[in-house]
């Protein structure tokens, strides 16, 4: 991993099933049958879609999304 | 709507969600509030209170322990003794309480996440060009009543499986249940005898002929193993017609409103269809159409306030919409908004369950209207009526195509 590296995470108890994250970026965001969201996989943020994980965090009713420098 | 009440004298200390006023434009009405008082108090409906602010409004969202969900819209009818006791309510989910309410809500979720909502889109298109092409040939039409208001009618009635020709009759109940809350407690309980009568009937037919609708889906579904009451699937199925009805309206009826005024708009979402998901975002932000409510569960201060026990509080989620110290310009709809964390679905647990499926409704029937008729304007402004009550939408809104 190298430095600079960002890591999204959604708080399951903060999370209501908005699902904006999803619709912003489905690539880092994933459902579970009843439409709550969760990051997919460690919530490693590829350079590519940094600007999705900011808008996940923008458009969260809920501010359930966190996005911080992942542990070099 | 008709008003049985006296004009609103100081919106602080005697506002009327019901008042004319309020129906023709509400944000002047918020932005004061928010400076004299974030909590305005009514003696209006046995007592009511108006928090303003995003953060007041959010407050009362998470905190089930202060205020209940039993009743969630105001009216001069409350609660009494004939209704289920709380923690069900009148209408599971969004009258109950938790942990009940969770319980109920889980139930129905899975019913309302992207997919099967996606499955409803063809149907959703398919509908609003035919309303388009029965429009053929017009120079004038009624963007809410020839248009926006036929949409989630037809699609609601589609997914609880109900005969399509039964639309007209939806539509009456959800205006006397929604918009006539200023009626009278005893005509009230007719109306509402009337829809249950409406619901019973629906529940015997799907009883004998089950079919793969949400109706059937309702009858069912099992909490702890068993099937739940009728009374229940009454509840729920009322719910789910007139949350899912008035509400897309007026979301829609909104959203043309706007377009029919701002031409610069118009042009650029006609021009630029990627942005249609931000502009949607941005539509129900500025134009919210639903405020909910609460009733207080005890005495206790709150903010200053002394809020009784059986007290209505109203939860404008529109109004925290357009708070400055949240939203940027919260006046100046941007339909490339990139921070926008509106509540027009509320906040926490009783966040819309049919979110989904609003979105779907207002994204599909803006993409069909701006294909066929990407030049419009409003055909005469003072024309246009609003609804007034908990859900504020566009009801008359005369368009000339150009």
């Amino acid at each position: 991993m190298t430095a600079g590296t960002f890591r999204v995470h959604v708080d399951p108890d903060r999370c209501q099933g908005h699902n904006r994250c999803y619709s912003v970026s489905p690539d880092l965001f994933d459902l579970d049958e009843l439409g709550m969201s969760s990051e997919v996989g460690q919530g490693l943020v590829p350079a590519a879609l940094m600007n999705q994980a900011r808008l996940a965090v923008d458009n969260c009713p809920e501010q359930a999304i966190s996005l911080t420098k992942a542990e070099p | 709507m008709t008003n049985r009440h006296p004009p609103v004298s100081d919106w602080a200390t005697d506002f009327d969600h019901t008042d004319s006023g309020w129906a023709a434009d509400p944000y002047p009405i918020w932005a004061e509030l928010r400076r004299r008082c974030p909590v305005a108090h009514s003696e209006r409906y046995g007592g009511t209170w108006l928090p303003v602010t995003h953060e007041l409004v959010s407050e009362v969202a998470y905190d089930t322990e202060h205020f209940t969900s039993r009743s969630i819209v105001v009216s001069e009818r409350r609660p009494g003794p004939d209704d289920l006791p709380a923690p069900i309510g009148l209408s599971p989910p969004i009258t109950s309480d938790p942990p009940y309410h969770g319980i109920i809500r889980k139930m129905l979720l899975p019913a309302f996440t992207p997919g099967p909502i996606a499955a409803l889109e063809p149907f959703t298109r398919e509908l609003c060009r035919e309303l388009l092409a029965a429009t053929e040939g017009r120079a004038a039409l009624d963007a809410a009543a020839d248009y926006a208001q036929h949409i989630p009618v037809r699609v609601i009635v589609r997914f609880l499986g109900f005969p399509q020709e039964d639309a007209d009759i939806f539509r009456r109940f959800i205006r006397q249940v929604l918009e006539d809350v200023d009626q009278p407690a005893d005509e009230r309980r007719e109306t509402l005898k009337e829809l249950d009568a409406y619901m019973d009937a629906q529940i015997a037919e799907h009883t004998e002929r089950p079919r793969d609708d949400l109706t059937s889906f309702l009858l069912n579904a099992e909490i702890g193993g068993e099937n739940l009451s009728i009374g229940h699937v009454r509840g729920t199925m009322i719910l789910l017609m007139i949350a899912g009805i008035d509400t897309t309206w007026s979301a829609i009826g909104a959203a043309l409103w706007h377009l029919a005024r701002h031409p610069e708009d118009r042009r650029r979402l006609a021009a630029e269809p990627g942005l249609m998901d931000t502009a949607v975002e941005e539509f129900l932000r500025a134009y919210a159409p639903v405020t909910m409510a609460r009733l207080v569960t005890r005495d206790f201060d709150f903010h200053g306030c002394p809020l009784k026990e059986g007290d209505w509080l109203l939860l404008p989620f529109p109004a925290a919409n357009r708070d400055p110290s949240v939203f940027e310009d919260p006046d100046v709809v941007r339909l490339d908004r990139a921070r926008n964390r509106h509540a027009a679905f509320g906040l926490g647990r009783h966040r819309c369950l049919g979110s989904n499926l609003a979105r779907m409704e207002l994204r599909v029937a803006l993409q069909e209207w701006l294909a066929r008729y990407p030049d419009f304007e409003l055909a005469d402004p003072a024309a246009v009526t609003w609804s007034g009550g908990q859900v504020r939408g566009p009801r008359t809104l005369p368009v000339r195509i150009r």
